[in-house]
């Protein structure tokens, strides 16, 4: 750890927050870029909660890649231990150092159970590894889909936020020279509690509005022309307006794109609607809702507004 | 060392001061009576997010103040609605509110609902309204054994002020015993399936070169979340005012139990049913639900659920009681393709219906026939010994015979 590297400079501002974010094909607004801006001053963990497809994940992505520091992901699922989350004892090397202490003989007990539980024999896991990063550069540590792991995880995450350290029994405690930049993100299957939900800054990450789904879907499908492009938007925007099940996210709305520049399709229409409707909707109930009444009525309303626009 | 959450010393100094802190503090305290958790570490994170962000531009000024202070999106309506107030014209405020006072001690559920919880917080609290469910008498209650014997069969509509007051305090002793489910999480145990190499290693190093006993590890085991859906249409009135004691008390038994009312509307009332104080948690329910004792739209309410609750709450194999006589003003329009879409969300739906009391009872609301296919158990709920019956059917254990009850009906 004695190769320090000096990490990039975080922004100093929130517009320079939202510039970074911005370099990076991020299109956020500007309530984000606040929340990120703050996170990174006061050294908060960052809580996203929104609908899945939002770009919640992408946050921590951007970051890291806007920072130069790792991503360091840990994806979260029910029955997550410590030994997935934060180290594990390689137990293989170990039984085979015990083979090898036996063979040569001479070797104290207390010596070999001191030998064989030190950092040499630990598998360092994400929790770990964001908070003693071997290049010495505090990481970005995405904490992916916390609602899908159970609350007894949640409660351990507790020290790792408040302190940035973990204690292992055999070797004590580790505590982050530096805290790493901590993103959390939730679909919502359940309640996180509310004293994760206190240690952290809390945003809400919602559908984006007409403008800025228009400039994402330029940035980052430059192959879908202008005019598709705003019928595109047009049409996702008020298929949200509907009463469904699960709205598109934006993740959908690029999905989509690809999938009607695969067709190439230069312009919707209610035929090309309805094959390609799966890009965005994932149930068969809001599915059967887009009849292709609604569909035609969709299409027609995105190209009036877009010779509106 | 950083100052992740223990601030550095002199911290505190670099935080702003003057009037400009001492309106923030003010506008914290004032979310805070209007009901967000917002403490005293809030309030410093206020403070450092307000120095960090500066007062130049007031929409940063804004989101800063929101990204410390909210802490779940439902909340986000009202500190927006209360930025605005408070940000503007602190003085116009003062004034609207005194205009608003009358308003306040009005009946709760107006039309301008949340600017009426915000002038609340701004004032002195008024005199506790006293607005409990029932107006209950004290009573020295010193029923005999066999007084109590009656009770346990006694239909909760025919009772007396009296018997319902000694009743409610029956019913705060019931237990609800779901049978516990193995969850991916294991713990030691020395019956178990899976070697716990970890423990085995710890184990040899101590006893190297002889044989070390292997340890064994299991999955824990663990009660699954109960989520409740209570009628309160004014068929149910009585059932549902004295099921709601009931519901406080397995509510604050455990840890995964979520309870929503619903009659014209859906209303999530779990958190007021946290509550510890039986009395305050039910005024808080009396003034949270606005739709007591009026129609029941049974189909809406359920399809409000699957669209916004049932992905937050039916995780983990959840258990869904639904509390509910069939009765369906929508004459069970709808019904059907709700009632399955939660059947299928749920790990078991279980419908209790104090209309089953009637030996004669036939599904023929059309309510009652568009549920029945996809309830797993279908049970009274009338008196004690139906909830006590309804304990024994939980603790056997998950049927899942959709569909049986509807042909055997």
């Amino acid at each position: 750890m004695d190769s320090q590297r000096t990490p990039a400079a975080v922004p100093a501002t929130v517009d320079a927050t939202l510039a970074l974010l911005g370099q990076h094909d991020y299109v956020a607004d500007r309530r984000l870029a606040t929340a990120v801006f703050l996170a990174l001053k006061l050294g908060r963990p960052l809580f996203l909660e929104g609908e899945a497809g939002v770009g919640k994940t992408e946050v921590a992505k951007v970051l890291a890649a806007g920072l130069d520091r790792r991503l360091v992901r840990l994806q979260c699922y029910e029955g997550l231990d410590t030994a997935a989350a934060v180290y594990e004892w390689n137990y293989p090397r170990q039984m085979v150092e015990i083979r090898l202490a036996e063979a040569v003989g001479g070797v104290e007990r207390a010596e070999l159970a001191h030998d064989i539980f030190t950092t040499r024999f630990l598998l360092r896991r994400p929790l770990l590894q964001a908070l003693s990063p071997e290049d010495g550069v505090p990481p970005v540590l995405l904490i992916d889909e916390l609602d899908r792991a159970d609350e007894p995880f949640e409660a351990y995450l507790l020290e790792v936020l408040s302190d940035f350290q973990v204690t292992i029994p055999e070797l004590g405690t580790i505590r982050a020279a530096a805290p790493p930049v901590v993103v959390i993100t939730s679909n919502r299957t359940r309640e996180i509690h509310d004293a994760i939900k206190r240690r952290c800054l809390y945003h809400w990450v919602d559908y984006p509005d007409a403008s800025r789904e228009l400039e994402i879907l330029r940035r980052k499908c430059p192959a879908a022309s202008e005019a598709l492009a705003r019928q595109i938007v047009g049409f996702t925007q008020r298929l949200r307006a509907l009463d469904l099940f699960k709205a598109p996210g934006i993740a959908e709305t690029l999905d989509w794109a690809e999938a009607l520049i695969a067709l190439d399709r230069i312009t919707l229409d209610p035929q090309t609607v309805a094959d390609t409707l799966g890009a965005l909707l994932k149930y068969q109930d809001d599915i059967g809702a887009i009849t292709p009444d609604v569909a035609a009525r969709l299409v027609d309303e995105a190209q009036v507004a877009r010779a509106g626009a | 060392m950083s100052s992740a959450s223990s601030p550095a010393p002199g911290f505190l100094a670099q935080l702003p001061r003057g009037k400009m802190a001492e309106n923030v503090l003010h506008f914290v305290r004032m979310l805070r009576a209007a009901g967000l958790p917002v403490g005293p570490a809030k309030m410093i994170d206020a403070l450092a997010a307000v120095g960090a962000v500066g007062i130049e531009n007031r929409d940063d000024f804004r989101e800063a103040l929101a990204a410390v202070l909210v802490s779940r999106s439902e909340h986000l309506v009202l500190f927006e609605q209360a930025f605005d107030l408070y940000w503007r014209h602190p003085r116009l405020l003062e004034k609207m509110l005194a205009a608003l006072l009358p308003k306040v001690q009005g009946r709760a559920g107006d039309a301008a609902e949340l600017p009426a919880r915000l002038a609340q917080a701004m004032l002195p609290p008024p005199r506790p309204r006293q607005e409990t469910l029932e107006q209950e008498t004290d009573l020295d209650a010193t029923f005999s054994f066999s007084a109590r014997e009656v009770l346990q069969t006694k239909d909760f509509a025919t009772m007396t002020v009296e018997e319902l007051a000694e009743v409610k305090a029956l019913l705060r002793r019931v237990k609800l015993p779901l049978p516990e489910l193995p969850v991916r999480r294991t713990s030691a145990a020395p019956r178990g399936r899976a070697i716990d190499v970890r423990a085995t290693l710890r184990r040899s190093v101590g006893a190297a070169g002889t044989l070390a006993p292997l340890r064994f590890r299991a999955r824990r085991r663990r009660t699954p979340p109960l989520v409740v859906l209570c009628d309160i249409s004014g068929s149910m009135d009585r059932y549902a005012r004295m099921l709601l004691h009931f519901l406080h008390a397995i509510t604050n038994e455990g840890d995964r139990v979520h309870v929503l009312t619903f009659g014209t509307r859906l209303t999530n009332i779990t958190r007021h049913l946290r509550q510890r104080d039986v009395d305050i948690a039910l005024a808080h329910v009396a003034a949270a639900v606005e739709d007591w004792a009026g129609g029941t739209r049974i189909g809406a309410c359920l399809l409000e659920f699957n669209r916004h609750w049932s992905r937050r709450l039916l995780g983990q194999n959840a258990v869904v009681l639904l509390i509910s006589d069939g009765l369906d003003a929508d004459a069970g329009e709808g019904l059907a393709f709700e009632a399955e879409r939660l059947a299928k969300s749920c790990a078991r739906l279980v419908w209790l219906n104090p209309l089953l009391r009637y030996a004669g009872f036939e599904a023929r609301p059309a309510g009652i026939r568009a549920l029945l296919p996809w309830v797993d158990d279908f049970l009274p709920v009338h008196n004690l010994d139906s909830l006590t019956d309804l304990a024994k059917a939980l603790a056997r254990g998950p049927t899942r015979h959709s569909g049986a009850l509807a042909r055997a009906a």
